[in-house]
């Protein structure tokens, strides 16, 4: 077997045995990385020397006795967690030269276990898009499909467990950043319920709705992940205090009674037949399980879209505001005067879809505006979420797809934003409420394209989602496919 | 036609914490700049806001002090707009829901009746760094940057427009100074900027009940500044109407060397400020147990502790007032009357001989090198007749110095008082022989010479004759 | 509703953004094509519906006022595009 292709806990018991060092294991993922990184393009940066440096002291700990189940595992992290010493763009060319003086909190914690860091990935620009075609530093590619999307905004990190050139990462997911490139990548991807991971160090993009979490290549890594990141942090005012449960002694407890909401409003028309047919499929398996199905409705489903892009995009709007070329990041070198030194920095560091979005944001909030757009959109909110909570009473989890299609072609929807934005649809909801979602493979196209399934949790309780999921996937084969690259 | 000018106040309280108010930075004045920064303060991508316990603290006494309604449940909103000291481009303040609303202040003008002056609101918020202008490291061209006091604790209290003259506001703003110094919540040094103003100026004809377009006028940094700059402000209104103009609302800033308010001309339209609900601090919620904490812990405040000066202390109203002019004055007062002092004694001694030294040498009552219990001591020895009040402040002077008790200096020095009568017998003929002209005149009706015989025989005595004695024997022998 | 480049303008004003007139033309277009899906909200009934700012239920998130070291000055400074000293310097105001 390929070092390359192991899982956390395969390598994990590959380190404790002393079959293999964490040098060895970094050193085959770097090799990985240099070898089919010109097709994939999942990195910003590779940070190869610090990456051995770790994998050394993570030698070491393990000869020591002192190994926990990350210690010496070749991780990367989307381009929005800040990396001390490592520079951190968030795929934007106005953080282009920019080296954080202080780690992300997700990240120290990963560090802080033994994790080597193997860089930096791919991402739309300040987390903004559904396909990676934003990012300055150009378009993540399918591993499955190269004239494909990996899906957005953690593009990068879904394509890079795909394409086997990290064993893990860690993605964030505002409207489905987590989930849609998990399932156009055939990997696990969970968003934790929002306040459960600190946002501290992860760059904002929409900071009611961003929450950090992980990509991995089965669900029993995931919840090694979650377990790590999760908890509480006195640096970010909205992370919870809620104990963190051991979600890995749980996952092999089954599904048997356990009562599954199908929303109808998730199963429309529009849907794509193979994803339909995915869906059918799987809950033909958790059937034979022993699940309960149950019909739900989110009556306002509808709605999502257009709330998200408009509470999203008006705290983008001030999350970006600090990027004027004062204190770092890009500042234009033909300004005349202060004012027009911002301008000019902001003007010439971001992209279109980052203007596009902060142009929307500014405009729902100015004067006038505010209460037709942003407080609307505020009310529209609750009632979303009092959706998700009246069907909670009567179910366990929720079975949806996580995009109505699989992964379309690159520069297929970059013309029409408003079509990007409705491939989140059903993505989109899970952040209004709050509540956290898991998407893990369930099938593949027949043209080899793969497409996930969604399960919704209550608030919190993450653990009965990664359950479920750990139950599909002992039940399918789904997960064991790997793209060919 | 008379115009009634219209004032309402806004005032920038700087809080007297350890850290900021969303970060651990100190908030030490006058550190070299940039040196007390970080991810939060610094603006950085990915740094989060927490709130500092404290600020809320201290918002909740100045609420209570002022007369407000504490809000149950406020937040925290995003003022957006950009300036190179704002490090995030948006200020975080209170927008709707501010901590505390509703209160009043009364004030005092001399002469007439006790005025309330409404407080609309007090909220939270972040001071802005500093935008420095001027040669930096020989690059002339360039302006620069300090964070220092980004993110340092602020209050703002807002007036109602409730202020009518220049008087009023001044009245207005030095009791709030008194109520926030009082507190211990801020050290209203306004040089420094921690008690700062903004006044909004109109003017409508007398009679009218419609306010006329109001002009802000920025940075007015002393009591005497906030009065020159209203009164101007007022008289260029009014000219400029009288002279068929129309007052325009902006902004203006006051320049002290001229005395006057100038338009601070902008080329950027009206601000859009776009206050929402800052996404990354959650809701205040302040329960009444928490408030009614607060109230326990609040001191006495000058208001009433004047009042009980006046009924228990038996001082007249001005005593009572100038006694009060801070807490430490206020405190020193009473742990005089603590050490056995009589209060209009003490009081006397404390806004007479102990604040005339304290100006004379720069001091604060904090650091008064004579300590209450001494000066009670000092009155002691006046009361139980060891020396005379004249001989007291030759003492007092002494103590002052050399931090000697003034039963020391005084045995010493040899300074007690003589009210043997044998003693103080002969130094009176010794004077009334010298002086026999005088006791003729005395004696052919010309009372006022007993004070020249009187001058006499304390000067003979050093001071230390006590003069009801020598009052009592002189009298006699004058008679004859 | 109907976007214009003049909304477009004022509102890139207020983001500190400055537009070529190709730009300004598209981000009309497609501005007016978001907001004009967005007016579907415009159905729902929201009355005496108290808007959400966070999903999650929270309050009272406090730091006490306790000294913590700051992360130093050439650490604060390291990714100034332009340094003065101990300052970030910055063009001058041009009124």
């Amino acid at each position: 077997m390929n070092i390359f292709d192991m899982t956390i806990h395969e390598l994990h018991t590959a380190l404790e045995g002393k079959q293999v060092s964490s040098v060895e294991a970094t050193t085959a993922m770097l090799e990985r990385i240099e070898s089919i990184e010109p097709r994939v393009g999942s990195f910003i940066t590779v940070t190869p020397e610090p990456a051995l440096a770790a994998a050394r002291t993570a030698d070491q700990r393990i000869a020591e006795g002192k190994c926990h189940l990350l210690t010496g595992i070749p991780l990367a992290l989307k381009d929005i967690f800040l990396t001390e010493g490592i520079r951190t763009t968030c795929g934007s060319r106005i953080l282009d030269n920019f080296i954080p003086p202080y780690s992300a909190t997700s990240w120290e914690k990963l560090r802080d276990r033994g994790a080597v860091l193997l860089g930096k990935l791919n991402q739309d620009e300040f987390a903004m898009g559904s396909s990676n075609e934003s990012s300055a530093y150009g378009t993540t590619r399918n591993p499955w499909d190269t004239t494909r999307i990996p899906g957005g905004s953690s593009g990068g990190s879904a394509a890079a467990v795909a394409a086997r050139q990290a064993v893990a990462t860690l993605g964030t997911d505002t409207g489905g950043s987590i989930r849609q490139p998990a399932s156009h990548c055939g990997c696990v991807g969970l968003k934790p319920t929002y306040g459960r991971v600190s946002r501290y160090g992860v760059i904002a993009y929409a900071s009611s709705l961003d929450q950090v979490g992980p990509l991995t290549r089965d669900v029993a890594d995931c919840a090694v992940m979650l377990e790590a990141v999760a908890g509480h942090d006195p640096k970010d005012s909205t992370s919870v205090d809620t104990p963190v449960p051991n979600y890995s002694a749980t996952l092999k407890q089954g599904v048997k009674g356990l009562k599954i909401g199908l929303p109808k409003e998730y199963f429309i028309d529009g849907l794509d037949p193979e994803v339909q047919k995915a869906m059918e499929a799987a809950i033909e398996t958790y059937r034979r399980l022993g699940a309960e199905f149950v019909d739900i409705s989110l009556p306002n489903t509808d709605y999502a879209v257009a709330t998200y892009y408009l509470i999203a995009t008006a705290e983008a709007s001030s999350n970006l505001a600090r990027y004027e070329g004062v204190r770092f990041g890009h500042r234009s070198e033909k300004a005349e005067g202060l004012i027009d030194m911002m301008t000019r920095s902001r003007s010439e560091g971001f992209g279109d879809e980052v203007k596009r979005r902060i142009m929307l944001g500014t405009y729902a909030l100015s004067s006038g505006y505010y209460d037709a757009y942003y407080v609307k959109a505020q009310k529209v909110r609750t009632l979303i979420m009092n959706d998700f909570i009246k069907a909670f009473a009567d179910v366990d989890v929720m079975l949806t797809p996580v995009a109505p299609t699989p992964a379309f072609k690159i520069g297929e929807k970059v013309g029409d934003p408003l079509q990007m934005y409705l491939s989140d649809i059903f993505t989109i909801p899970v952040n209004l409420a709050g509540t956290c979602a898991m998407s893990l493979p369930a099938g593949f196209s027949a043209s080899g394209l793969p497409i996930g399934l969604q399960l919704i949790g209550k608030p919190f309780d993450e653990e009965t989602i990664l359950r479920a999921g750990y139950a599909f996937e002992q039940a399918t084969e789904w997960h064991t496919r790997k793209a060919t690259i | 036609m008379k115009y009634q000018p219209v004032i309402g106040l806004e005032v920038h309280v700087q809080l007297l914490t350890d850290t900021k108010i969303f970060c651990g930075c100190s908030t030490t004045f006058g550190a070299e700049p940039n040196s007390q920064t970080c991810p939060v303060c610094l603006g950085l991508p990915g740094a989060l806001p927490v709130l500092n316990k404290k600020v809320v603290e201290f918002a909740i006494k100045a609420g209570l002090s002022t007369n407000c309604s504490i809000t149950p449940r406020s937040i925290f909103a995003r003022k957006n707009y950009f300036y190179p000291d704002l490090p995030k481009g948006y200020q975080i303040s209170q927008f709707e829901d501010p901590i505390c609303q509703h209160g009043w202040l009364d004030i005092k003008i001399e002469g007439e009746e006790l005025k309330r002056i409404g407080i609309t609101r007090i909220h939270m918020e972040e001071d802005a760094g500093k935008l420095v202008h001027g040669d930096l490291s020989g690059q002339n061209d360039d302006s620069g940057v300090d964070l220092n006091r980004a993110c340092t604790p602020l209050l703002e209290v807002v007036s109602e427009p409730d202020l009518r003259s220049s008087d009023e506001a001044v009245s207005y703003l030095k009791q709030l100074h008194q109520i926030v110094t009082w507190l211990g919540i801020c050290d209203g040094n306004m040089e420094e900027g921690s008690f700062r103003c903004d006044a909004n100026v109109s003017v409508m004809p007398v009679g009218s009940s419609t306010f006329g377009t109001r002009a802000e006028i920025k940075n007015v940094n002393s009591f005497k500044f906030v009065k020159q700059a209203i009164e101007y402000e007022i008289l260029r209104q009014i000219d400029l109407i009288e002279d068929g103009g129309t007052v325009v609302q902006e902004t203006r800033l006051f320049d002290p060397n001229s005395g006057k308010t100038r338009s601070m001309r902008s080329k950027e339209e009206a601000h859009d400020y776009r206050y929402f609900p800052d996404p990354d601090l959650v809701p205040l919620v302040i329960s009444d147990e928490w408030i009614e904490q607060s109230r326990r812990e609040l001191p006495e405040l000058p208001e009433q502790r004047q009042h009980r000066f006046m009924t228990d202390l038996g001082l007249p109203s001005y005593d009572a007032e100038v006694l009060t002019a801070s807490r430490a004055l206020a405190d020193y007062f009473e742990a005089g009357v603590a050490a056995g002092g009589n209060a209009k004694a003490v009081g006397n001694w404390v806004m007479g001989e102990i604040t005339r030294a304290l100006n004379d040498s720069g001091t604060s009552i904090d650091a008064c090198p004579v300590s209450p219990a001494q000066l009670a001591e000092l009155l002691k020895l006046i009361d139980n007749g060891t020396i005379s009040g004249k001989i007291a402040k030759t003492v007092f002077d002494e103590m002052w110095k050399s931090g000697k008790t003034p039963l020391t200096i005084v045995e010493e020095q040899g300074l007690v008082q003589v009210s043997d009568s044998g003693a103080i017998e002969s130094i009176i003929d010794e004077i009334m022989a010298a002086n026999a002209g005088q006791v003729e005149e005395y004696r052919g009706g010309k009372d006022k010479v007993f004070g020249f015989f009187v001058g006499q025989i304390m000067k003979a005595s050093k001071g230390k004759a006590n003069p009801s004695v020598v009052n009592e024997l002189l009298l006699n022998k004058l008679k004859g | 509703m109907k976007i214009t480049v003049a909304d477009v303008e004022h509102v890139a004003r207020l983001a500190r953004l400055e537009l070529t007139t190709a730009e300004k033309e598209l981000f009309a277009g497609q501005m007016d094509a978001i907001l004009g899906y967005v007016e579907k909200l415009k159905e729902v009934n929201t009355e005496g519906i108290v808007p959400t700012s966070h999903a999650v239920p929270m309050e009272n998130a406090f730091r006490e006022d306790i000294v913590r070291p700051s992360i130093g000055l050439e650490k604060a400074l390291a990714n100034a595009p332009e340094r003065a000293g101990s300052f970030f310097a910055v063009p001058k105001v041009i009124e």
